[in-house]
């Protein structure tokens, strides 16, 4: 929309200046190495590989490449799981209930989005790895492995993940307050009841947009998966392990097509967030 | 189209007065238990366990790791690059918020999504984008790989989004009126933006940097293909901690990791005041 | 005099706003521009302080032309309904503004300020910010950043909208007293016709971009020049072939005078000091409202039920019923 005060809408030529500024500052920054991303998937410039989408294709069918992707789902859709239950959990329980504590845990929730992802893989390598952890005897002992097992991938990803959903759910549960929830369970409704009939139905597109964001950021997870993965071909290879081996290995042509598989799959998530986000507004 | 795909402005806490707010019940309690259980197995416990790490050997230890010649190197290295970044960022980010908020242009919804890639891209992807057009192959004939200005390069491309997706709402809901009032004393363009507009936006451009800054302090995936990891030269703290850890030197991993959390931490904390101090200027 | 405007439109898409507005403004007088919402004040407002272009004709700011002039070279003040405070400075330094951009002497501006705030009544808050300040001490600093630049004309649009009733009418009677004490020219919008009748020395009357008529209030009230100005200034009711205003209806509870017309009171309802009667008249199709003070109704012992005589006050004001939608 135009602004329509006559202020801000004048142009001079600071205006035009700055216009075409920002775009040339994105165009050599992100638009130019994405498109060359993009064609040098399709156009390999390494001797003997083959151009074309039939080469791109046949480039994901290899074994370990469709390992590595099938990985990389199956952490995903787990990490994505639990943080959704987890994340519904613990935004009712920080903004419909009182009890000590409530506010620093609303900050603490915070903190794994800020930490470094080779951090969040050394901390779990720390507390549960077999030779070196706090707890990797104890785990030992009753037959668990965490660190180099999926379970490990699991966890890493979800702990970079953890905040995504309660940022989504928690400033809409805010917005509604409990007005609503009070008069239903004036009226007789139970605790269940109540969530499912009237406080789901209001965060349902929040917890839907958490769950993308969760998804795309646990599919393109690599610094902390990267530490507690063995990280060997058909061994806790994930998609983005995948990627750095192949392009350190001089095989760049694969490198290049899970790349394109990954970039594919991060534009989907903008289109569905934007989506979503109208639909929202709606 | 003003919100990220990180959804990265504005930590998830709550603000909302404790009045109000129910007791919790014998079935929110046990909710209750189990989140905090759960985020103590994968949170807490593990960042306490670097931290416990670092500790171990004690103070001296610690101290000796840290200004070891080639730790202390990456460290200023990480710390200038990432000052940089941010002072860049403060700059250009603002501008590109200007531009995308009050000009008007063919193209400016495409301009809106782009600044969205590079927090949607995996980490190992991003830095495999630069590479394609900066890279040893380079089109344009320019080769970043193992030097300073790709590290920085790499950080002005994940960090992008901070400061622009902070700035533009504010910009969005600035008060047409207070820049006609300013225009009707006398005041020039220019002077409106200086000394109306960028004091309101100060705290936004602040809250952006922060983000920015923790992110480029803890910045890895995309440094991995791009930084060559040579002691002195291009080593930053991230990979300089996958090299201990790689070496088996955990406690070495986990000083290093302190320092990162510490800024984590700081980030959080400086978040919080700037948000409480806009709140009180109402 | 003050301002002059000649022949001004303004069009936005197929909607007009604005249609060959002629106004002069004598320099020092009150104005109020009255009308409904949307009818074009704010533009007509907003184009004297050149922060809206016009589609045609001219504005003149003391005796020179403003037409082509950017609004920080009209030497204006402007005033809005939502304060347009500068949330980030203190009360004095949202005064000083105007006067550093205009590079006074220090001393100056301290002296300016200090003297403006007292004017206002605000120097005891001179330290905090705006966000400490109530609804109208916000306006009553913005009127004062205003003042500072000591603009040839001072622009105030709906000033007190935003105001809850209260402090309102505080705010209209010290702006009255105001004005008599700076002698600034003054332009204020208002869509309260009692606002504009209790504060202007002239009223011009604007209704879908057009002017309705401009005169004293008295000439308006007593002298409306249609139907739309007679019913924007007050409540109006019928009687026989007129409109008129309620409390211009003599009502007697016997007949014999000449040309009243008879009815029933089929409400009565007391408002205060006053009490409005709904009078059914034979003949007429909708029913009359009276208004009578609470003595006088008291007096004649009228009720619902009672069976009224009607007739028009001695020099009432009223114009005959031409169109029989409007009412």
């Amino acid at each position: 929309m135009a602004d329509t005060r006559q202020i801000r809408a004048r142009k001079g030529p600071v205006t035009y200046f700055l216009r075409f500024f920002v775009i040339a500052y994105l165009a050599v920054l992100v638009i130019w190495p994405l498109w060359e991303v993009t064609s040098r998937t399709f156009a390999p410039t390494e001797r003997g590989a083959e151009a074309g989408v039939a080469a791109f294709l046949e480039r994901l069918q290899e074994p370990s490449v469709s390992y590595a992707f099938g990985l990389t789902a199956t952490v995903a859709f787990w990490a994505v799981l639990i943080n959704t239950a987890f994340g519904v959990g613990i935004s009712l329980l920080i903004t419909r209930y009182r009890f000590p504590g409530r506010r620093i845990l609303s900050v603490l929730i915070d903190l794994p989005m800020s930490v470094s992802p080779v951090v969040v893989g050394l901390a779990l390598v720390l507390a549960y790895s077999t030779g070196q952890g706090w707890f990797g005897e104890a785990l030992e002992e009753v037959g668990i492995f965490i660190i180099g097992t999926t379970p490990g991938l699991i966890m890493a990803t979800a702990f970079v993940s953890l905040p995504l959903v309660i940022r989504e759910i928690v400033p809409v549960l805010e917005e509604i307050g409990t007005d609503a929830e009070m008069a239903a369970s004036s009226l007789g409704a139970n605790g269940w009841q109540t969530f499912r009939r009237i406080t789901l139905p209001s965060i349902k597109w929040a917890v839907v947009y958490g769950v993308v964001l969760s998804m795309a950021r646990s599919l393109g997870e690599f610094g902390a998966v990267k530490i507690v993965s063995p990280g060997a071909e058909f061994r806790g290879e994930t998609a983005t392990i995948l990627i750095q081996n192949r392009y350190t290995n001089y095989e760049e042509p694969t490198a290049y097509a899970a790349a394109f598989v990954l970039v594919l799959a991060s534009v989907l998530a903008l289109v569905v967030v934007s989506l979503i986000r109208k639909e929202d507004h709606a | 189209m003003t919100e990220t795909l990180a959804a990265t402005p504005g930590p998830a806490r709550t603000t909302s007065r404790p009045s109000g707010l129910f007791g919790l019940t014998p079935t929110s309690g046990i909710g209750l238990g189990l989140a905090l259980v759960w985020f103590s197995v994968l949170v807490l416990i593990p960042l306490a366990a670097v931290v416990g790490a670092a500790a171990a050997g004690g103070w001296g230890s610690f101290w000796n790791t840290l200004t070891d010649a080639q730790t202390f190197a990456a460290l200023r290295l990480t710390v200038l690059e990432a000052a940089g970044v941010t002072v860049v960022n403060a700059v250009i980010g603002t501008v590109v918020a200007w531009v995308l908020v009050r000009d008007h242009f063919f193209g400016k919804r495409v301009l809106d999504v782009v600044i969205d890639i590079p927090f949607a891209l995996p980490t190992i992807v991003a830095g495999l984008v630069l590479l394609s057009l900066y890279g040893p192959e380079s089109p344009v004939g320019i080769n970043i790989v193992n030097t300073r200005q790709g590290i920085f390069l790499a950080l002005l491309f994940v960090t992008l989004p901070f400061v622009v997706r902070t700035v533009q709402p504010v910009l969005l809901e600035l008060d047409a009126d207070v820049e006609e009032a300013a225009a009707s004393l006398g005041a020039s363009r220019l002077t409106t933006f200086r000394r109306i507009i960028l004091p309101s936006l100060v705290p936004a451009i602040a809250a952006g940097s922060s983000l920015g800054f923790a992110r480029a302090i803890s910045e890895f995936g995309s440094l991995v293909l791009i930084s060559g990891n040579t002691p002195y030269q291009t080593e930053v703290a991230s990979l300089k901690i996958l090299k201990f850890i790689e070496g088996d030197n955990q406690a070495g991993a986990a000083a290093v990791a302190v320092l990162l959390l510490l800024v984590a931490v700081v980030t959080i904390v400086v978040l919080d005041l700037i948000s409480r101090r806009v709140a009180r200027r109402g | 005099m003050s301002i002059e405007v000649r022949g001004v439109g303004k069009r936005y898409g197929d909607f007009v706003a604005l249609d060959d507005i002629n106004v002069s403004l004598p320099t020092g007088q009150l104005t109020a521009l009255l009308g409904p919402s949307g009818g074009g004040k704010s533009t007509l407002l907003r184009i004297i302080a050149g922060l809206e272009s016009t589609d045609g004709g001219s504005v003149e700011i003391e005796g020179t032309d403003a037409t082509k002039l950017p609004p920080q070279k009209r030497n204006v003040g402007f005033v809005f309904q939502h304060y347009a405070v500068f949330k980030h400075m203190t009360v004095a330094k949202n005064v000083a503004f105007g006067l550093e951009i205009r590079k006074r002497p220090k001393a100056e501006v301290k002296a300016k300020v200090a003297e403006l705030l007292e004017l206002v009544h605000l120097s005891q808050f001179a330290h905090r910010l705006p966000s400490q300040l109530s609804g109208g001490q916000r306006q009553r600093l913005a009127l004062a950043r205003a003042l500072a630049v000591e603009p040839s004309v001072l622009l105030l649009d709906e000033p007190f909208g935003a105001l809850d009733a209260k402090v309102r009418k505080e705010l209209r009677d010290w702006l009255r007293r105001l004005h008599d004490e700076v002698h600034v020219t003054t332009v204020f919008v208002t869509h309260d016709q009692e606002e504009a009748l209790e504060v202007a020395d002239e009223i011009v009357v604007i209704n879908e971009g057009r002017i309705e008529q401009i005169g004293t209030p008295d000439q308006l009230y007593d002298e409306p020049a249609n139907d739309f100005v007679m019913s924007f200034l007050g409540e109006v009711t019928r009687l026989g072939g007129v409109r008129l205003r309620p409390h211009d209806i003599d009502l007697s509870t016997t007949p014999g005078a000449p040309e009243s017309h008879a009815g029933v009171v089929v409400r009565s309802l007391r408002v205060g000091f006053e009490v409005r009667l709904t009078v059914e008249v034979e003949g007429h199709a909708e029913p009359t409202l009276v208004v009578l003070s609470r003595t006088h109704a008291r007096a004649l012992d009228v009720d619902a039920g009672s069976r009224v005589w009607l007739r028009p006050t001695t020099g009432a004001t009223a114009v005959p019923v031409l169109d029989v939608a409007t009412a």
